[in-house]
This record gives structure tokens, sequence and C-alpha cells, in this order.
């Protein structure tokens, strides 16, 4: 299978085999009208299985939410066909809308249009929590 | 602006400074007579309360200031389906200080967010009650004399307690507190405030489910009520409400300086018989509650008229 280089834009590698779609989706790339290739089930020495996203324009989006799905994934940036910085996401402060919670007694359950707010409370064990109802992100 | 939705959104000092003027105003009463002069608090009951809504709006009347509100969620637009949101904005409109009680968790948090008057939360769901908790620690200052070196002994429904939780995130501030959890397997601390309060803060604490093993060490019971609003299912409530009751027969090995205290309403957690004991502080404990929410209401008072 051959897949284009890209000049401009971003290659987001070692995503664990089966997440590909979603960040897909969490990154909104669906709304864009660039060229998205999105592999699935590649070969990887170190994962064995992986998918890779390569955008093929230079995006201005939220990459933050990459670090709350997986801080192991490596994001490479690329002008000018090379790439001219590679890393890992941190963990983000903060997720808005990207987990629901859970907790059926959690005012987000009730409340109009309320945002679904995450924030990081151990950075060591990557927990997450409800703002409003501390419930861990599942 | 400031609000009250947790016991974390005070630092110590804040919370030593309200004891502070909690305990003036039981001494000079007359001082704080007018502090709130003209002044409105409302109080939103989604939730049905006694003692928590009659201590805010006594405490407000005391300092000199009126209160409006209403006590139930029928009587208010939430019965039309208005949000948390739309009525912390319109309450905004008419008070100058808000306390609320919500069925929901974080309702308060939503209010406070949306609001341009202060925010207290006067208990959500299971999770937080910050003023009971204020209560809690006005109460072990005055019975004690200290709020540190204790060894605090929590029982009953330590899962669905919201008042434990706030309780227990408050005393690990203090030197040398020890924790004693007494609880059924079924009403266990949740595990976020077991990692995230006490382990994290290396914080000694012990789970057991005897009270009668625990209550030779222990400086300070606090007793809960097993909550029938906290349960889905009426069959787990009646199996495990009578799983902690306290008898004078259970304080043979206790402490003679023991303070015991209680949230209330009690259903029968505690015998009526320990009500003489002059270690039961639970009534002690209510009349606290009011002297340290106008002690709140006069701090988060000045607070937005200096902010």
């Amino acid at each position: 299978m051959k897949v284009d280089e890209i000049k401009n834009g971003i290659v987001i590698d070692h995503i664990k085999a089966g997440q590909g779609m979603d960040i897909y989706h969490f990154l909104g790339l669906d709304k864009l009208d660039c060229n998205i290739a999105i592999i699935k089930n590649a070969y990887s020495k170190t994962m064995t299985r992986k998918d890779i996203i390569k955008v093929d324009t230079s995006l201005n989006v939220d990459l933050s939410v990459l670090g709350y799905i997986d801080p192991d994934l490596t994001v490479n940036i690329i002008e000018n066909g090379k790439i001219v910085k590679k890393f890992h996401p941190e963990l983000p402060y903060e997720v808005i809308d990207v987990v629901k919670c859970k907790n059926p007694r959690c005012i987000t359950s009730t409340e109009q249009e309320l945002s679904h707010i995450f924030r990081l409370t151990d950075k060591e064990n990557r927990v997450y929590r409800c703002i409003y109802c501390e419930t861990k992100a599942k | 602006m400031r609000h009250l939705i947790g016991i974390e959104d005070l630092t110590n000092e804040e919370i030593d400074n309200l004891i502070a003027t909690a305990e003036d105003i039981i001494a000079n009463p007359d001082k704080y007579a007018e502090v709130c002069k003209r002044k409105k608090l409302a109080t939103l009951f989604y939730e049905p309360s006694t003692r928590t809504r009659l201590s805010f709006e006594s405490a407000m009347i005391e300092l000199g200031g009126s209160v409006i509100g209403f006590s139930e969620a029928q009587s208010s637009s939430a019965a039309k389906g208005e949000s948390v949101a739309d009525t912390a904005k319109v309450i905004s409109c008419f008070a100058d200080i808000m306390v609320m009680r919500h069925f929901k968790e974080g309702a308060p948090m939503v209010a406070s967010l949306n609001s341009t008057i202060p925010v207290i939360n006067a208990g959500d769901g299971g999770h937080n009650h910050p003023t009971q908790t204020l209560t809690d620690l006005l109460t072990i200052k005055r019975e004690k004399g200290r709020l540190d070196n204790l060894v605090v002994g929590l029982c009953g429904d330590l899962k669905f307690g919201r008042t434990v939780h706030s309780l227990i995130s408050a005393m690990a501030r203090y030197k040398n507190v020890k924790f004693v959890l007494i609880s059924p397997d079924e009403l266990k601390i949740p595990d976020y405030i077991k990692h995230d309060v006490l382990e994290r803060n290396g914080i000694e604490y012990i789970e057991t489910a005897s009270l009668e093993d625990a209550m030779p060490n222990i400086d300070i019971l606090y007793m809960t009520r097993v909550q029938r609003e906290r349960f889905f299912n009426e069959q787990d409530y009646i199996r495990l409400k009578d799983s902690y009751i306290l008898t004078p027969e259970k304080l043979d090995n206790a402490k003679s300086d023991l303070a015991i205290l209680h949230p209330l309403p009690r259903v029968n957690e505690i015998s009526v018989a320990i009500d003489k004991d002059p270690r039961a502080c639970y009534f002690r404990q209510v009349l606290n509650g009011k002297y340290i929410r106008m002690a709140l209401i006069k701090f988060l008072l000045e607070a937005k008229n200096e902010g």
C-alpha cells in the first residue's frame, strides 16, 4: 500500500491499533477537506500493530486531547517534506466534551448544554475526574 | 467572587479565621447584630432539609439581614424545567448571597459559574457539604480545644455520607490526625478519598467493621445515618440501616473525654439514652452550625465588597 508523502502537515504515529478513528473524530479531522490518510493495523516493531494518521495540511487544532487519549503516541510536524518537530503529547490539565460523566447523580446528566469537563487529578496514574461530581473518567 | 462549593475552597488560615469569628460571635452576639443589615440571603433548597435551611435562615436573621427562597423543587421554576444556570442568574438579580442544596452532584458549582453573587453549597447529592464540615470543625475545636493531634473515628455510611468526605478532607490538613474508618463492606469510604486525600498526604488510617474494637483509641466519634435516599435499591437500605447503633454499653471502653458528633437527623443509630452523656455533642453541634454560618456569610459578603 502506498500513501503519498506529505509536504506540510502532521503525522500521528504509534497510535494503539483500533484508536485511529477515535482520534480522527476527537480532533475534528472529519471537518477538514484536505488529504487525510488513516492507516489501520500497520506493522510495528515495538507495538506489533499500530494505527497512523497523516494530515496533509498545517493544522490549527488543539492537540492536547491526544495526551488524554494516549500520551505514548508520537506527533510529527512536517514542513517542506521534513520532520521539524517530534514529540509525545503531554497529559492535558483539562479535557472538555471528550469523555462523558457516567455518574447518574451528576448535574451533567440533566443540565441543558453543560459541557462535560474532566481535570487531571493524579498525573502518575493518569486519573481524570469530573469537575462537578469528582467521578473518575473511564 | 468567592464561593464555597467544597471545603478545599478555603485555606487553612481562612478556616481558622472563620472559627475565630464564630467564637467571637458566640461571646459577643450584639457586635454582629447589624452586620448584614439590608442584605438578602436566598435559600434554594431543591431537596428537603430542616436543620441546614433553618440554620442558614437563623444565621442571616441574627446578622440583621433577611431571607428569601424556596424549600422544595416543586415550588420553584425547576418544576418547569429551568436549568440551574438560569436560576443562578435570576437569583443574582434579587439577593446578595445564595445558598443551594441540590440532589444533583455539582449543581452548586454550576450555579457559582453563572452567578454574580456568592454561592454556598448546602449539600449536593452524596458529594460535598462544606458548611456541615465547618460546623464539625468548630464543634471539635470547642469540645477538644484543638484540631490537631486527634484520632477521629468515622462510623456508619462512609460511602454516600457527604459530611464524612468533607470532614476527612478538612481534618487531613491538621497535624497528626489519624482516622479510623468504621463501616460495613458495602458502605466503605470511596477510593478517591482514600487515594487522593489520605494516602497521597501520608495520613494514617485504618478500616474496620467493628465499632467496639475501634472505641478505646478514638478521641472523636463521628456517627452517620445510613440514608434511604442514597440507595437505588430499598432492600439494600433495609439490610444495612441498623449496621451500627451506638448504645451506652458500647461506650464502656471509650475515653472519658470522647466527643460524639452526628450531623443529624438521627434515625436510630444513637440510642436516646446517650443524649444525657456529657460526651454527646450533637445538639451543641447544631447550635455551632448557626454560628459558623454567620461567620461564613459575613466573610463571603465582605470578600464580595472587597472584590
